[in-house]
This record gives structure tokens, sequence and C-alpha cells, in this order.
């Protein structure tokens, strides 16, 4: 990709670059611990991780704004890294604990917070969608100017409700941007095998909703591309449609061998369209930052990822009488 | 210090595998997404990576290994500075302190519900002061009323649904609300069940009070992904975080002669929820109080009208601001020979056999439940610990019915009062048919529920 780099140079600080630089180094380097604590078994389940994808939500949540909503599917741990969540409270509910966001009773998939307007963590395909219209028509109810980023896959794209919800969401102008983080597999069947259109993000003109295609693996395309979708939410002129091409690298779940696409493939989108490389490279090529700088921040992330590991294994399970209490307010 | 590589779980319950092949040697280095190893697990071959940054000290388990359990150590990972020959005399890694992590603690006590002891006295308040002046109202009068009291009274109550504004209701329910309120907090939604619930749902966990009005419930089938997995199950999910305040209400089994697809009775689909709350009123005053407290409630409440019912007529008490809790039965009539237990329009059976049966001399204690979830089951007991002997009646099916539960709580808390089985009146258990004849035949009849009463009371 040292084509896409050499093009232009992007308009951004250096102090935003290591941001996102940062930002995407905690989630992948909170991901891989992830994987290794599933590995030992002290995560158990489901566990869906998020990494190569990780400068969709870094670029997305460079252009929310307070009190701006998010709402995913199960691969939702960068979600909640991007917008502020505790790594502590994260990993303790992936391990179960008390500690955790949902105090253990979630799990990997089910984490909510509403100091930081994170609104889940669906298990559901799908379901996010009319959810996440929904916390726009709130805000729309209450007559603020807060928009809802609702998050789904090239998989969950083709739910029927995905297209109910279009709809009512372009008759009824709700500020929702829909991110199709298209991520080329829905589980293990590749887009061309699932999907009847090339872009996901054209089948919104069916229901007159704006739309574009975003480089999933620049932050700073997917920043851009955000602030022009939230600025139109803003101005009540209705949803709008991100498709950000973007690339897992682990499989569907921790179980998923993922013998539906080559090592090669794999590898290719690692050396070539990394993400975090990118910004790296932009940074050092820029004179933004030394090396040293770099380490100083991989040291910094090592050190949170690991103290969220120690605390995801010392927080308590939850008290017995937990199974009982928060069915009901 | 180096770090010991351990054989990872890399399915839900694989608790071993085989290392098929290495994909590095001693003396490697590696960085964090390296594949280090094939692993064959209970289900797939797996590649295993690097976690960490280092050299590769030693390959503990060779390769073609089976059997290999889960955290045994397969591979030494040297950090900066350290050689192969620091290996020996490193201090071994302390076990794991956690390895127990995975095991739930042995549940408390054997049974899954909490111990019920002797009935709690049900509570002798009544629904409503005495002298209260009572005006006659149809059930869709007093549901109306209810919905428009709640939005006048809370701005953050709004209805959606399938022609609830400006064709005033499919079954008239709404009638004059968008006039009241506008289009903002009445509005029409295109036919679309399953998105207009989850927008809804979405909508509550943002902070309003919608009520979802279903044309029928028939149509919730298509939404009900939405209200079990969404509304129902966030707040406990979320560790009490954020949950659902919500109505979804509609009419619910079978009007006349619509056939089996317009035909069905939910009641005891949404009662085994948990996280949802289930209200089926009979008469108008309940129906009012009931969606009342429904609105209110900071749960999502399933509301089961029933079309026929819309158009009867009940008192309905004069009162600026009548609520009916939930969990609290109404004891319509008392008797002494049988308890007969129903709701919704099952209570139209009940109370005309309890008439027809008090003509032969048998006295019919008739209890409507009015909520499904919570169920006031200490009514329920407290009666057949005088009775002896009970019937239920509902329009549902008979497999996994309302009165099956009732029946399994009857025999755990009053076994030794009963004198008799207890006797479930239900549909018959087949789709509903359309010709009359044998509509009239599925359906549950009065006749059915006196020859039940006469069989418990062996007359």
């Amino acid at each position: 990709m040292a084509a896409r780099r050499a093009t232009k140079k992007p308009a951004v600080s250096a102090d935003e670059l290591k941001t996102y630089y940062r930002d995407m180094l905690l989630i992948r380097r909170f991901e891989e611990k992830a994987g290794q604590l599933y590995g030992m078994g002290l995560i158990g389940g489901f566990c869906h991780l998020y990494i190569g994808q990780e400068a969709v939500v870094v670029g997305l949540e460079a252009a929310a704004e307070e009190g701006d909503k998010r709402i995913t599917s199960y691969r939702d741990h960068g979600h909640m890294l991007a917008c502020g969540m505790d790594p502590n409270g994260v990993m303790a509910e992936l391990t179960g604990r008390i500690g955790g966001y949902s105090k253990g009773k979630g799990g990997s998939m089910h984490m909510f917070s509403k100091e930081k307007d994170f609104y889940g963590g669906h298990g559901i395909v799908g379901a996010q969608v009319p959810l996440g219209a929904g916390l726009a028509f709130s805000d729309k109810y209450k007559g603020t100017d807060r928009v809802t980023f609702t998050y789904f896959g090239d998989g969950a794209a083709n739910q029927g409700q995905v297209y109910e919800t279009f709809n009512m969401a372009a008759l009824w102008d709700l500020p929702v941007i829909f991110v199709i983080e298209n991520n080329q597999y829905a589980m293990g069947t590749a887009q061309q095998r699932s999907t009847s259109t090339k872009d996901i993000y054209h089948r919104g003109e069916a229901f007159g909703i704006p739309g574009e295609m975003v480089d999933g693996m620049d932050v700073l395309a997917v920043r851009d591309a955000g602030q022009r979708a939230v600025a139109h939410c803003r101005k009540g002129k209705g949803p709008y449609i991100l498709e950000v091409k973007t690339y897992r690298y682990r499989g569907h779940s921790m179980s998923d061998p993922a013998k539906y696409r080559t090592r090669e493939e794999v590898q290719k989108v690692r050396e070539e369209k990394d993400a975090i490389d990118h910004v790296r490279d932009l940074l050092i090529d820029g004179g933004h930052a030394t090396e040293d700088d770099l380490k100083a921040i991989d040291k910094e992330i090592k050190q949170i990822v690991n103290a969220s590991a120690d605390f995801a294994k010392d927080s308590p399970e939850p008290p017995l009488d937990a199974l009982w209490t928060d069915i009901y307010a | 210090m180096a770090i010991d590589i351990l054989m990872p779980a890399l399915s839900p319950t694989m608790e071993e595998g085989t290392l098929a092949k290495w994909l590095v040697k001693e003396g490697d280095s590696v960085r964090s997404g390296d594949i280090l190893a094939e692993i064959e697990t209970d289900k797939a071959t797996m590649e295993f990576e690097a976690v960490d940054e280092g050299v590769i000290g030693k390959l503990l388990i060779a390769e073609g290994s089976e059997g290999v359990r889960v955290n045994t150590p397969i591979a030494i990972l040297l950090e900066d500075g350290e050689s192969a020959d620091d290996i020996g005399t490193a201090p071994a890694p302390a076990p794991e302190a956690t390895a127990d992590a995975g095991k739930a603690a042995a549940p408390a006590g054997g049974s899954n519900a909490p111990a019920t002891p002797i009935p709690a006295a049900p509570d002798p308040t009544p629904d409503w002061p005495e002298g209260t002046p009572m005006v006659q109202q149809t059930v869709r009068e007093a549901l109306r009323d209810a919905m428009a009291e709640e939005m006048a009274a809370d701005d953050s109550v709004f209805i959606m649904g399938e022609e609830v504004g400006e064709y005033q209701g499919a079954y008239k329910v709404s009638q004059g609300l968008l006039d009241r309120f506008g289009s903002k907090r009445v509005i029409d939604t295109p036919i679309t069940e399953h998105g207009f619930a989850g927008i809804a749902t979405g909508a509550a966990f943002g902070g309003l009070r919608p009520i979802v009005e279903f044309m029928t419930f028939n149509f919730a089938m298509q939404a009900i992904d939405q209200i079990i997995n969404s509304a129902a199950k966030t707040l406990y999910m979320s560790g009490g975080q954020m949950g659902a305040p919500m109505v979804f209400r509609g009419p619910n089994g079978a009007a006349a002669r619509v056939a089996a697809q317009h035909s069905q009775d939910y009641a005891a689909w949404y009662m085994q929820i948990p996280g949802l709350k289930v209200a089926m009123p009979y008469c108008a005053s309940d129906a009012k109080g009931l969606l009342k407290s429904a609105i209110r409630d900071p749960n999502p409440v399933i509301f089961l009208e029933n079309e026929i019912l819309y158009g009867r007529s009940f008192d309905v008490p004069q009162l600026d601001d009548y609520t009916v809790p939930f969990g609290k039965a109404r004891i319509w009539r008392e008797g002494s020979d049988v308890t007969i237990v129903s709701f919704g329009i099952g209570m139209q059976y009940a109370l005309e056999a309890a008439d027809r049966l008090a003509e032969d001399g048998i006295s019919a204690e008739v209890i409507d439940l009015r909520t499904l979830r919570p169920m006031d089951t200490d009514t329920i007991i407290r009666s057949v610990m005088k009775t002896n002997r009970c019937v239920t009646v509902e329009e549902g099916w008979p497999q996994g019915s309302v009165g099956s539960y009732i029946s399994s709580v009857i025999m755990r808390d009053a076994f030794d009062y009963l004198d008799a089985p207890v006797l479930t009146c239900t549909g018959k258990d087949v789709p509903m048919p359309y010709a009359a004849n044998l509509e009239r035949l599925a359906l549950i009849t009065t006749d059915e529920v006196i020859a039940a009463v006469k069989q418990v009371t062996y007359r």
C-alpha cells in the first residue's frame, strides 16, 4: 500500500496520529491477550476477536462527539475500548467476573456502558440494527442533535430486519449512521457467495439513503468519512451508510480454523494493508515520532493490557445470589 | 523471565488436543501474531499464534503428540537478553492461581427456584374504595383511556404500530389519540413488525417509554426475537445497567372464523420468559388499571387483549388515576367446592360455568389471575386449601399450557390438600379450523368446564 500512502499528505496532526496509533494498538494487544486467556481456559464460550479491523472503530470514534451513541454485534471488544470503556472491566467480563461491565453475566457478546453511551454487544446477527435506529429515534424524539453509530457486518447485511430498518430510518429521517463493517466473510461464507450485490452500501439507494465505500484499513479515510456521515445526520438529513471494507485476521470465533481462505490471503493483507503499520509509517516517515516514541507507547499499552488480564484473573466470580438479580428493574 | 507457552484451548469444549506440527524451531525469533504450531482440536486443525515477542528457547512437546492437556507447557519463549542456558535455572512459573476459575461454584441447594413457603395472605385491599362511582365502559374505551392518561402524564410515552394513527386503530383502540397527541407521539408504522419492535426497543434503551401495538399478536411472531432476546434479556445481560421500559400490546387468541394463522393464544409462550411481565385482562376496569401499570412499569410488559372482549361493557371506577397492581389475582366469586382459575377470555367460560354449577348446588370459587407473570399463585393455593379441587380454564393449547404450570404449583405446594387431580381445560390440540362447526369444537366451552368440575367433585 505504499502507493496509497504516497498520494497526498494527510490533514492530521502528530498528536492525532499518535492517538490513533495508541488506540488501535490497545485493541490489537487486548485482543491478542484475550485470545491467550481463552487458550488458558480463563475465557469460555464464544469469543470473536477484532484483530485487523481496528481502524474502523478508531476512525469513527474520532468523528464522534460527547453524547453520540454506538451499538454493535458480538464482535464488540474493539468498539468498547475505542469509546473509552475501561479495559479492566471489559477483560473481567470476558473472564466472567464481578468486576466486568455486566458483573460477569453478559460475557464477550453482551457488554454495555450507559456512561459511555455504548448500547451493546448483541448476539443475534442483525438485531442491533433496528435497536440502533431506535436509539436514534429517541434522540430525535427528545430534540437533540446526537447521532447513533450502528455497526453490523456484511453477514448481517442479508438479514431482513436491516432493510425494514433502512425503510423506517429514511421515512422518519432518523439520525443513524449504518456502519457496514465488511470484513468480507460472513463466518465462513465469502461475500460473493452470500450477497447479490458487490457493493452493499448501494442497497441504501433503494431507500434514498446516501452512502459511500470507505477503506477500512486507513484510519484517516474512515475518520473523514465518519465526519461526513455525522455532519449529514446532525443536520437532520436522516440516515447515512458507510460500507467500511476491512479484514479480520483471525477466525470468526476462537474455534474457527478459517479454512475458507488461504493463509497467503491473510498474510498479504497483514503485510500490505495493516492499519496499524500504516499509521506507524505515517508517524515515522512524517517525522512525527521516533522509534523510541513508539516503543514507549507499545510499552504503555502492554502494561495496560497486562493489568487488565491481572484484574480479570483476580476479580472474584459473581456471588451466587447474582443469579437472581437484574431480571426485573 | 522466560515465558511458558501453554497448550491452548481452541474451542468452547476442548480439553486436550494433538500438537500436529511445529512451524517454528528452537532459536527462531517470533513476533506476536506469528503462527507457532498447528493444533488439532476436537473440531478442526487450528493455527496457534504467538502472543508475546521473543526467541523460541525450547520445544517441550514433540510434534505428533496426542492427548496434550490444555494448559500443559509446550514450549519456552525467551525474552530479550535471555539464553536457552537459563531455562533450567529459571524458577518454574507458579501454577495458574485461577485454574479453578472455569468451574462454577456449586449452586446452593438443589432447587431451581426459591423455596415456596405457606402462601402469604392475599392482599385484602379492594381494587377501589367502597362508594366509588362507576361508569359503564367497553374494554376498548378503557384501554384507550389508559393510554391517553399515561401519555398526558408522561411525555416520554408514545405509541407506534400499524394503523394506530390516521386509521384510528385497526380495532379502534387508539381512537382519538392522534388528534390529541399528534403524529410525533402516535406513529403509524409500515407493515414491518420485526423492524418496529426493534426500533421501539432501542428507543426504550434510549430512555423513552414506547407502547407497541401489534395489530394482532399473531404478527408479533415476526418480532419475537426482539421481544425476547433484546427487550426481555438486556437488563440481565447488562448487569442491571439498562433495560426496556415498554409495552407490547394487541389482541391475542381466537377472534371468529379467521382460521389457523390468526387464531392463537400466546399466554403460555410469553409467560415462560424471565425479564418479561405478562398481563391478560378480562374486564374493562382491569384492562384500564393494568395497562396504566404496564406503561409505568420499568420492564417490558406483554399485554394480551382479546378482540371479542373489546366490545364488552363493564363497570369501571371513576377515579382520576386508577391502576391495578401486577401479581394480584381477583376473586370474582367466592365458593367452597372447587376453585376455577382463569384469565382473559377464559373468564367468560369460568364465570358462566360457575353460574350454572350453582344451580346444581356446586359452589365454585372463580379466580382471575389478571397477570401471568408475576402470577399470584398464593391466591390459588389458599383457595385450593379451602376447596381441595381445582380446574383451570384457558383458550391456548394443552401441552405446556398455563394450566399445566398451575397444576404443577398446586402439586408442589398443596398436594396434601387435593381431593382430586387438577384438570386443565384448554383449547383442542389442533390448528384452528375455519369451518364454523369445527371452530366451535376446537375452542374451550362452558360445557367442558362444567364437565371438568363435575369430574373433580365426583358428581
